[in-house]
């Protein structure tokens, strides 16, 4: 028997490797294993148009019942991989069914990291990851007056625009001194705070929440480390997520902070792959080995193995993009930032069409671009080519980024 | 019924029918057409639904607005004055057809 692909994690690296694997003609079975029930489906709308009843549950599916069928793809949904057997080449599931993998690709994502923190379990405190999650916190959007969100990262900001917008009062809590510390340079947190506060947001900035308080299993206040007491009658969390790397660590993989890779995305056992937001890879323009949540990272790592998989290897070696919509704000970011990275400003602020560029030794290392869609394609393409601006050039917005991407 | 129809690069014609409102990227992802990609959902931000609008079909939808007009600059295939992107454009009310031609690549 000709032994196939075993894919653990049904989201959107997962599904891609399984449809990716088809499209390089791979002639073996492929198997998808995924614990959410119902077909692989997008995230991203999950915090934007499906909160507004613009995206519908079924818009969300990332391709129908019959693409998976047609192209003999084994779609396991709602099953939970309990064990790797490595030198078995097996994996086994909760319902005490076994597959046998020649390969076997780790898509298996992050979870959202939730506080410890008093209250935590309340009805009406949650995260915001899942379908699941997304349809719950739908349900108490409509009856929902105040909404605390601890978090002003990605998700915490789109669901406060969401909030706002469904007429809640908002207020977000931030650790640190500024909203997306570690996503964005400063112009563009300023900015797009800036915007949220128009629409009625509170930040509390330096905030963190130290416990949640209730009423018959309810949450009714949040209590902030300032003493204070906000009420509340939702609260969604958005702090970050924690890679989901426990397969891996029990079946004796090498774990740091996400499972960890090399350049053609194979762990340290050669039959294993990882890609995704679970995944820490070597990226040529890091010092440091990257662990990337995104669409992109997801989609274009599972193409990578595929293409491996079809006797195409290559280094992965893909520009990063991300993207956030925040009401009628579009975030695009290209690249990866460092902190320490120079923030070189084009553009126009108080008409809300600017991007920022950051350099990194002389070198572009990231552009964020707030409704300057152009600016993005273009980094895009620079950073691909991973060309070298000086201070100048990049504030010198006579000399257009598309231009020099064409050249 | 009104029907999308998708021509691939070698030619063959595949009509989908669709209630009005319906987008040329949605209804290709449903249906399995293969060549629309989508990678970003229908949010604009990807650039992996380009397709050439039909001349008799250009004048039956709404103009490339400036956030589509951006990204079309830089879709994967090159751009032509009937580049439009799939997630943008929606089946109008009261028209028969609407004929796209697949590019030959996306990414």
């Amino acid at each position: 028997m000709h032994e196939g692909v075993v894919i653990v994690g049904s989201g959107q690296g997962g599904f891609q490797a399984a449809a990716s694997l088809r499209e390089e003609g791979h002639p073996g079975p492929v198997t998808l294993i995924g614990e959410e029930p119902g077909l692989p489906y997008q995230r991203p709308p999950l915090s934007k148009g499906f909160l507004l009843g613009k995206t519908t549950a079924q818009q969300l599916e990332l391709r129908p019942a019959a693409f998976y069928a047609e192209r003999g793809i084994e779609l396991l949904a709602g099953e939970r991989v309990m064990a790797i057997d490595r030198a078995a080449r097996t994996v086994r599931l909760a319902s005490g069914a076994m597959r046998a993998y020649a390969h076997l690709v780790l898509a298996t994502g992050a979870r959202p990291r939730m506080p410890r923190i008093p209250g935590v379990d309340l009805a009406g405190v949650q995260a915001l990851r899942t379908g699941a999650d997304a349809r719950g916190l739908l349900q108490r959007l409509g009856a929902a007056r105040r909404l605390v969100v601890v978090g002003a990262g990605f998700i915490g900001l789109e669901v406060a625009v969401v909030a706002r917008e469904l007429g809640l009062e908002v207020d977000v809590l931030e650790f640190a001194e500024r909203a997306m510390l570690r996503s964005v340079s400063a112009p563009v947190a300023a900015y797009l705070t800036d915007a949220l506060v128009k629409r009625g947001v509170r930040f509390h900035f330096s905030t963190g929440a130290e416990a949640f308080g209730g009423e018959q299993g309810q949450v009714r206040t949040v209590l902030t480390n300032r003493g204070d007491t906000l009420a509340a009658d939702l609260v969604v969390v958005g702090a970050g997520v924690e890679p989901d790397d426990l397969l891996a660590r029990e079946a004796g993989l090498r774990v740091q902070g996400g499972i960890v890779v090399d350049a053609a995305l194979l762990t340290s056992d050669p039959a294993i792959s990882a890609i995704g937001d679970c995944a820490r890879f070597p990226a040529p323009y890091s010092a440091q080995p990257l662990r990337l949540e995104s669409v992109q990272n997801a989609v274009d790592q599972a193409r990578c193995v595929a293409a491996r998989l079809a006797g195409k290897s290559a280094p992965y070696d893909k520009v990063p993009w991300f993207w956030s919509d925040q009401g009628e704000n579009r975030l695009q970011i290209a690249g990866v930032a460092e902190a320490a990275d120079e923030a070189v400003l084009r553009g126009d602020v108080a008409g809300g069409k600017f991007s920022v560029l950051r350099l990194r030794g002389g070198r572009l290392a990231a552009v964020e671009s707030i409704n300057s869609a152009a600016d993005h394609m273009a980094a895009r393409k620079l950073l691909a080519a991973r060309v070298t601006l000086t201070r100048e050039q990049a504030a010198d917005t006579s000399f257009k980024l598309a231009s020099l991407a064409a050249a | 019924m009104p029907k999308i129809t998708y021509v691939q690069p070698d030619g063959e014609r595949r009509s989908i029918p669709v209630d009005a409102g319906a987008t040329v990227m949605l209804t290709a992802v449903a249906n399995g057409v293969p060549g629309i990609v989508a990678e970003c959902g229908g949010a604009a931000m990807c650039a992996t639904c380009h397709v050439y609008l039909d001349e008799d079909s250009q004048e039956v939808v709404p103009p490339v607005s400036e956030v589509e007009n951006e990204m079309l600059e830089s879709a994967a295939s090159g751009r032509r004055n009937n580049s439009r992107l799939g997630c943008q454009i929606a089946m109008p009310p009261g028209v028969d057809e609407i004929v796209v031609h697949i590019p030959s690549h996306q990414v």
